[in-house]
């Protein structure tokens, strides 16, 4: 469904991606791991047109992303829902109006099947007795859940989650890897998690990409990641300090930045 | 010498990349014109920057007439001509001060509100999920609020030389004493419709114009942190008050200057 080939980007002189290859699977559940600082929210917005490659592209259902005109982009991202790590509530409207918004933009359904069609969509994250509530009444595990509600509003056939477990408390993070799993076996949409929460992220994807310094180090599905002989995807997946992916940035030797004499 | 070249290319690219896309946003934002859906985000917009504007506005007008109308009158009544105040007074708000002073409080007041409120949307990434959702926040967002600018400012004009006024026959006619027949009748002589009234209001539909260009563009554009929301706000003020006055120099040159 979405075919990424050759992509590279950069920002100002430093490479984000270089000749990142990568295929997400029509109605699974493919998972971007990384290190914070790696572009996989980068990855997203280009997915989202946000973004466009300097090389390479992006596909989706084989029509570049990145050619699209501005009309052809926001017709696509109608078909598209994208949990953002911050919620991105609309903070001008309550719950119930910032799930109904995406069905009053692009549908012309009734008052009374936007009402049922938003309390459906809240039921399904558990939070049908929040619709009232303005976004700064809601807990960060809630926020996300309301974002999840809004996400799915107009049943998309594409999902991107930007960092779904971060900042979530045990029973809200269970609450999301269920939803996450049954919202894409419910609406059989195509669902791209972009995270570095490892074993949360392994217990629901498909397929999984590891990506460090601007490509993809390691693939496979969440039983071969775990088993890969990859130094490096060892050292991520079991979260190491010591090796090939250094933990410091490059810097003057310690001693000498602090044993430094003033000479007069 | 060839380092301050670059650094002098490197910000005159970075300027007129800033004002091309400053341009296009207005251009694609005004051409929405808000309808349906749309006419209570406008409505919304206009409660929020105009109908709250109003008290400042005001309180503002009533002692700038007064002390306009005080001033007047102290050197007017030394050659017997008390009943030229009205007139006076009436015309300095209507042609500059009634623009240029509503300008100025409604870019301190509304404008920096509308920068800051979208700057923090933009923080908050608000407007990039919107567009993620298929909507654009120029139509959704930024066009609402250019349209409420634009039909409150005249709107907030009209008040302010409306209660201006008022003060300054408190202060000639209820306090000083001045003849109420000679400041009205004057007023009434003088006063063009076209010339003084129409051309003072189309002067705030322009500086409506630009304070809510500038206010819109710097919110959507601000760089996503606390530093640079507050820094937009800033800029918001500081621009369009100083564009409010150069821009006010050079219409009252082509509205009344005698070449």
């Amino acid at each position: 469904m979405i075919e990424i080939k050759g992509l590279s980007f950069k920002r100002d002189s430093r490479f984000i991606f270089q000749n990142l290859e990568m295929t997400v699977a029509q109605g699974k559940i493919t998972a971007i791991l990384g290190p914070s600082g790696s572009g996989k929210t980068t990855l997203l917005r280009m997915i989202g047109g946000q973004l466009k490659p300097q090389y390479g592209f992006l596909k989706y259902k084989g029509k570049d992303i990145a050619s699209m005109s501005r009309s052809e982009l926001f017709g696509f991202r109608k078909n598209l829902g994208m949990l953002f790590q911050s919620s991105a509530l609309f903070t001008d409207l309550n719950v119930f109006e910032n799930v109904a918004f995406p069905l009053r933009r692009h549908t012309n359904l009734s008052r009374q099947a936007i009402r049922d069609l938003v309390l459906m969509k809240l039921n399904a994250v558990g939070l049908r007795g929040a619709a009232s509530l303005e976004p700064s009444q809601l807990s960060g595990g809630m926020a996300r859940r309301v974002a999840l509600a809004r996400a799915i509003a107009l049943d998309p056939h594409l999902l991107l989650y930007d960092e779904p477990f971060t900042g979530q408390d045990p029973i809200s993070m269970g609450i999301l890897i269920s939803l996450i799993k049954s919202l894409s076996g419910t609406l059989n949409a195509t669902s791209l998690i972009v995270s570095h929460d490892v074993m949360e992220t392994l217990t629901i994807a498909d397929y999984v990409y590891v990506i460090f310094d601007g490509s993809v180090i390691g693939e496979g599905t969440p039983r071969e990641i775990l088993d890969s002989s990859s130094p490096k995807v060892q050292q991520f997946i079991n979260g190491t300090r010591n090796g090939p992916v250094p933990f410091h940035l490059d810097a003057e030797d310690l001693e000498k930045q602090l044993m430094v004499v003033e000479k007069n | 010498m060839i380092a301050l070249l670059d650094r002098l290319g490197v910000w005159a690219l970075n300027y007129l990349s800033r004002l091309g896309r400053a341009t296009s946003m207005w251009f694609t934002s005004v051409a929405h014109i808000p309808h349906g859906q749309d006419m209570h985000l406008v409505l919304n917009q206009l409660h929020h920057v105009g109908v709250r504007s109003v008290l400042i506005i005001v309180l503002s007008a009533f002692s700038i007439g007064a002390v306009i109308a005080l001033q007047f009158h102290t050197q007017l009544s030394r050659f017997g001509a008390e009943d030229a105040v009205g007139l006076g007074l009436t015309l300095t708000l209507l042609r500059e001060l009634g623009p240029v002073v509503t300008g100025l409080l409604f870019a301190g007041r509304a404008g920096s509100a509308i920068t800051a409120e979208i700057g923090l949307m933009k923080t908050t990434e608000q407007l990039s999920s919107m567009e993620m959702m298929g909507v654009d926040p120029l139509y959704r967002i930024v066009a609402p609020r250019l349209w409420a600018g634009i039909i409150s400012m005249p709107l907030l004009t009209i008040i302010f030389n409306v209660v201006g006024i008022f003060g300054g026959f408190i202060v000639a006619v209820q306090w000083l004493g001045s003849d109420p027949g000679g400041f009205w009748s004057g007023m009434q002589a003088g006063v063009e419709l076209w010339n003084d009234i129409g051309k003072g209001l189309l002067k705030s539909l322009l500086f409506a114009l630009v304070i809510t260009w500038i206010a819109v563009f710097q919110g959507y554009d601000t760089e996503p942190t606390a530093e640079g929301v507050g820094l937009a706000t800033t800029r918001t003020v500081v621009l369009s008050s100083v564009v409010v006055l150069a821009m006010d120099f050079f219409l009252t040159l082509i509205m009344y200057g005698d070449f």
